[in-house]
């Protein structure tokens, strides 16, 4: 039995140019989680159940977005984390890094129309088995905003076949993609399921005072999680 | 070295370029947009440059999935 009332802690992590760090932690708090922020020139996580790799400009988006921010030293004890099969939820830019990063299979790149697309979509949730999930319904229509100027997913027709086969599809943009990404991919899941990256922004959509609060089953079901794993900690 | 997106990958920025110089009148077919990195090297030996700099491109300047490189080396002394 898992006490409700335990807080996990989930670390954000904070790179140079990062900005919706913020937003990350409000929304974690609001759902039951105790935000612990993690400034990118760590080489070690505080004790945390899960990490989130907030969205914003890391680096300026320089070279290429996410692949700057990929050499922090932070990075190290992230890919130790993901290895280990610990919780990482990137989002936006830290879905940008993760691919980078290699932590996530693929790419994004500038939107197709090469305009920043501000505005909620609706997405399609296609798994439900995953930690960043399982408070929806498979299928579930999700209305969830996106902001982005390079957010079109990208995989050659191989990696994509492998991508579609093996089910790592867990969000998918309903209808015309707004930005172009292969197959409406808005996010997906490593193999293993215990690394996630999208490109919508779950913690803009968790109070109904700013409209959808569909973000919050995203948020809500990684602190669940990360509940999970601070209690199997703490019994250990 | 010169970082360009690989043939067949959508470049919206050449589609947009392209659409622009039709625009002025030119008949071009296609345009591609990539980058330019120049750097300077201690490394004397162009066979260990060159070694070095495809690590580089492989490792931080190119994107191997989306991206193709050709390096130039230019003796400047």
């Amino acid at each position: 039995m898992i006490a409700p009332e335990l807080s996990p802690r989930i670390g954000v992590i904070t790179f140079p140019g990062s900005n919706d760090d913020r937003d990350a932690a409000l929304a974690l708090a609001s759902l039951g989680a105790e935000p612990v922020p993690v400034w990118h020139g760590e080489h070690e996580l505080p004790d945390v159940g899960a990490v989130v790799l907030p969205g914003g400009f890391s680096y300026g988006d320089y070279l290429r977005a996410g692949a700057l921010a990929r050499f922090a030293p932070v990075m190290k004890p992230v890919r130790a984390l993901a290895a280990a099969g610990g919780l990482v939820l990137g989002i936006c830019n830290g879905f940008q890094v993760l691919c980078e990063a290699g932590l996530l299979p693929g790419t994004l790149r500038p939107n197709r129309s090469l305009s920043f697309v501000c505005r909620d979509v609706a997405l399609t949730v296609e798994r439900i088995d995953t930690p960043f999930t399982a408070r929806c319904t498979r299928g579930q229509r999700l209305s969830i905003p996106i902001k982005h100027g390079e957010g079109c997913f990208f995989a050659d027709s191989e990696l994509l076949a492998e991508v579609e086969a093996s089910g790592r599809v867990v969000l998918r943009y309903e209808g015309e993609s707004p930005n172009g990404s292969v197959a409406g991919i808005a996010g997906i899941v490593n193999a293993e399921g215990n690394v996630m990256g999208l490109m919508p922004h779950p913690e803009h959509a968790v109070d109904p005072l700013t409209g959808s609060t569909d973000g919050a089953l995203v948020l809500g079901s990684l602190v669940d999680a990360a509940r999970r794993v601070t209690a199997l900690h703490a019994a250990v | 070295m010169l970082v360009r997106p690989k043939s067949g990958i959508l470049d919206p920025q050449g589609e947009a370029v392209l659409g622009s110089l039709r625009q002025l009148g030119f008949a071009v077919d296609d345009a591609r947009i990539g980058r330019v990195v120049d750097l300077k090297l201690e490394n004397g030996d162009p066979e260990q440059a060159r070694v070095e700099l495809e690590r580089m491109c492989d490792q931080l300047l190119a994107n191997p999935l989306i991206e193709s490189y050709e390096i130039e080396l230019v003796d400047d002394r």
